[in-house]
C-alpha cells in the first residue's frame, strides 16, 4: 500500500471515529468515558492523512521540478529533495523486506467495513447467555425513598435483591428496564450488560422474570417491565451466580436505549 | 551531494514488496515512470474494493446477521475502538521521542549500566498513562533511539500495569482487597525487570528487528514527525486488527462453562486464568473489572491474570511482531508469559 492510498485509509478510519463519536454509536462498543479520546483519535488521524497526502504531493512536485529542468540540474538546491526521498525509500526498501509494512495495512480496511457498512449493534441475548451473570455487592446500596413506585437500574435491583434481600423493595412497584434473552429451556431473563471499558469486557447482569410474562418474547427485545419484589432465587448454569426474579405485572416494548450498557462501575 | 544519487537501485521497487518489477538499470531517468504506474495500483485497489462492498453490503449484512458474527464484529469494532485512541496516543508519543528528544536526553536520563538502567526503566513505566497499545510504539521508539533494549522491554512490559490510571481501575474493582493493588505493582514490576534482566543475559541485538525506518535527518521536522505518525498508525494498526480479530474470536466462539471446572484445582486455575488474559486481550484499564467478577478464582490466580494481560496477550503479541519482527516476538512472548505466572503467584504467595 502506497502511501496515498495510506492517506485515504487514514483519512476515512479518523472519518469514522469522529462519525461514531459524534453520534450515539460509539456507545455501542466503549464506554461513555472515551468520547473525548475517540474524537482526538479521529481528528489526528485525519491531520495524518492530510499531512501524509501534502508531504507527499510536496514531495511529488519537487521531483516533477527536477526531472523538468534534468540537463542543467544535480545543483545545489535540488538536492535536498532528492535527498530526503531517496533517504526514506532506502529505508522503506530495507524495513519492507523485514516487516512487510504495506501487506498488514490492508487489514485496516476490515474495521472500516465494519465500521460504516455494518455498525454492528450492542451485545446481546447471545453474549449473555454464553455469559455467567457478573452481579456482584456493592459497596453501600443508597437509600431508597420511603413509599411509591420505584424506577431501579437492572443491576441495582438484582444487587438489593440478592444482598440486601429486597429490603425496602417488598410490596412495591418496581420498574427496570432491559433486553430480554432466553435460555435453553425457554425462560425469559432480563439482562444488563454491565460495561467497564469496551464491549470486549461486558459482561451481563440477569434477573429472572416470573408471573405475567408477555407470552411472545423475542430475544434481544428492550423491555420496560413493572414488577414486585419476589424471593425466588436461581443460580446462573455458567458460572453459578445468583440471579434473582421479578414478579411481573406490566411489561411493554422500548426502543433500546441510546447507551444500551450499565456503566455503573465506572463512576 | 553524491548521497543523492549513491543509492539508487534497490529503493525502486519502494514501498510495495514487489519482485516481479524489474531493477531499475540506471536510477534518475527510470524513477519518475515507475514511480507513476506504481503509484496508481493501491488506491486503484481500495478504491474498486470500497466500492465493491458498498455494491454488495445487503448479502454480506445478511451474511453477517447470524448471532455469533454480530457478537464477533461487535467485539472486534469494540477492541479497536476502543484501543485506537491509546494507539494514536503512544503513537504521537513515539514519533516525538524519535524526532524531538535527542539521544543523549536518554545517555543521561538512564543509569549508564544497563543492570541498573532496567529497573529504572521499569518505574519509569509509571508515567505512561495508558494502555498497553501506547506502550508499543513507546518502547519501539526508545529502542531506535538507543536505549538499551533491556531497559526499554522492562518499560514495554511494566508501563501498562503500574500507571496510575491501572492502579486507581485496580483499586476500585477491588474494594475489599486493597492489598490486590500493592500485589499487581509489585509483580508486574518484578517481572518486567525479570525480563529486562533476562534479556540483557540471554538477548542478542539480532533478535530485535533493525531500527531499518525513516532515517528522519535530512527532513524537516514536520515532515518526519507526521512520517512516523502515519507509519506507525497504518503498521501497528494492522498488527492490532489481527489482534482484535483473534480475540473477537475466542470471545465468540470459547464457552465459558470450561472456566467453572478450571477453578477448582488451584494449579489448574492459575494457568486457566493466564491463558483467559492472553485470549482475552483486554486492555488494562479495564482488566481488573473483570478479574473481580471472576469471584470462583482465587485472589492469586486473578493476580495472574492482572499481570499477565498487560504483559502480553493476543493483540500485544501481533503488534510486537509487528514493532520488533517476528523472530523476537516468538521468543519474548512465551518467556514473558512463563515468567508473569511464576512472578505473579511468588508475590500473590507473599503478599495475598
Amino acid at each position: 500500500m502506497n502511501r496515498q492510498a495510506q492517506s485515504a485509509i487514514l483519512f476515512v478510519l479518523g472519518a469514522a471515529l469522529l462519525h461514531a463519536g459524534l453520534t450515539d454509536l460509539y456507545l455501542r462498543y466503549v464506554k461513555a468515558g472515551l468520547r473525548p479520546l475517540v474524537l482526538a483519535a479521529g481528528v489526528v488521524l485525519i491531520v495524518t492523512a492530510v499531512a501524509t497526502a501534502w508531504y507527499e504531493w510536496r514531495a511529488d512536485a519537487k521531483r516533477k521540478e527536477h526531472h523538468g529542468e534534468q540537463p542543467q540540474e544535480e545543483g545545489a538546491h535540488h538536492e535536498g529533495a532528492h535527498h530526503e526521498r531517496a533517504h526514506e525509500e532506502g529505508a522503506h526498501e530495507e524495513g519492507a523486506h523485514v516487516h512487510r509494512e504495506p501487506r498488514v495495512s490492508w487489514l485496516l480496511v476490515l474495521p472500516l467495513f465494519a465500521l460504516i457498512l455494518v455498525a454492528p449493534p450492542a451485545l446481546g441475548s447471545y453474549s449473555a447467555m454464553r455469559t455467567g451473570t457478573a452481579l456482584q455487592q456493592a459497596y453501600g446500596y443508597q437509600k431508597l425513598p420511603a413509599s411509591g413506585p420505584l424506577r431501579l437500574g437492572l443491576a441495582d435491583y438484582a444487587g438489593r435483591a440478592v444482598y440486601e434481600h429486597g429490603k425496602g423493595l417488598t410490596g412495591r412497584p418496581i420498574t427496570v428496564t432491559g433486553f430480554v434473552a432466553l435460555d435453553h429451556s425457554g425462560a425469559p431473563y432480563l439482562v444488563r450488560m454491565a460495561l467497564n471499558c469496551c464491549a470486549a469486557d461486558a459482561q451481563p447482569v440477569k434477573i429472572g422474570l416470573t408471573g405475567q410474562v408477555p407470552p411472545v418474547l423475542k430475544p434481544d427485545g428492550w423491555l420496560q417491565v413493572t414488577g414486585t419484589y419476589t424471593a425466588k432465587r436461581t443460580k446462573d448454569a455458567v458460572n453459578g451466580g445468583p440471579i434473582p426474579y421479578l414478579q411481573v405485572t406490566a411489561a411493554k416494548p422500548v426502543p433500546t436505549p441510546s447507551d444500551p450498557y450499565d456503566e455503573t462501575w465506572n463512576n | 551531494m553524491a548521497v543523492t544519487k549513491a543509492p539508487p537501485q534497490p529503493r525502486d521497487t519502494g514501498e510495495e514488496l514487489r519482485p516481479q518489477s524489474p531493477p531499475a538499470p540506471s536510477p534518475a531517468p527510470s524513477r519518475a515512470p515507475d514511480a507513476e504506474t506504481r503509484r496508481l495500483d493501491s488506491p486503484l485497489a481500495l478504491t474498486l474494493l470500497m466500492l465493491l462492498v458498498v455494491l454488495c453490503q445487503g448479502p454480506i449484512r445478511a451474511a453477517l446477521g447470524a448471532p455469533v458474527m454480530q457478537s464477533w464484529m461487535t467485539v472486534f469494532v469494540a477492541v479497536l475502538v476502543q484501543a485506537l485512541p491509546f494507539l494514536v496516543l503512544g503513537v504521537l508519543l513515539s514519533a516525538a521521542i524519535a524526532v524531538f528528544v535527542p539521544p543523549s536526553f536518554f545517555a543521561r536520563a538512564l543509569p549508564s549500566n544497563p543492570v541498573l538502567a532496567v529497573p529504572v526503566a521499569g518505574v519509569a513505566g509509571a508515567v505512561l498513562p495508558g494502555c498497553e497499545c501506547a506502550s508499543v510504539p513507546v518502547a519501539g521508539a526508545l529502542v531506535r533511539r538507543g536505549v538499551t533494549p533491556a531497559a526499554a522491554l522492562a518499560f514495554l512490559l511494566s508501563a501498562p500495569a503500574v500507571n496510575p490510571i491501572v492502579l486507581t481501575a485496580t483499586a476500585v474493582a477491588f474494594p475489599r482487597n486493597p492489598e490486590m493493588v500493592v500485589a499487581r505493582l509489585v509483580g508486574s514490576l518484578l517481572v518486567a525487570c525479570a525480563m529486562g534482566w533476562l534479556w540483557l543475559r540471554l538477548g542478542r541485538a539480532d533478535l530485535i528487528k533493525a531500527p531499518a525506518r525513516h532515517a528522519y535527518e535530512g527532513q524537516g521536522k514536520g515532515a518526519a514527525f507526521w512520517g512516523s505518525v502515519r507509519h506507525d498508525v497504518v503498521h501497528a494498526g494492522g498488527f492490532l486488527v489481527v489482534g482484535a480479530m483473534a480475540a473477537a474470536t475466542l470471545k465468540a466462539v470459547v464457552p465459558q462453562t470450561w472456566l467453572r471446572t478450571a477453578a477448582e484445582n488451584p494449579v489448574i486455575a492459575v494457568l486457566a486464568l493466564a491463558g483467559l488474559a492472553v485470549v482475552l486481550s483486554i486492555c488494562s484499564e479495564a482488566d481488573a473489572f473483570v478479574a473481580a467478577s471472576l469471584t470462583q478464582f482465587s485472589l492469586t490466580a486473578r493476580l495472574t491474570f492482572l499481570v499477565v494481560g498487560p504483559m502480553i496477550d493476543l493483540k500485544l503479541f501481533a503488534m510486537q511482531t509487528g514493532t520488533f519482527g517476528r523472530a523476537f516476538a516468538l521468543r519474548f512472548a512465551p518467556a514473558t508469559l512463563a515468567l508473569a505466572i511464576v512472578g505473579s503467584v511468588l508475590t500473590g504467595w507473599v503478599l495475598l
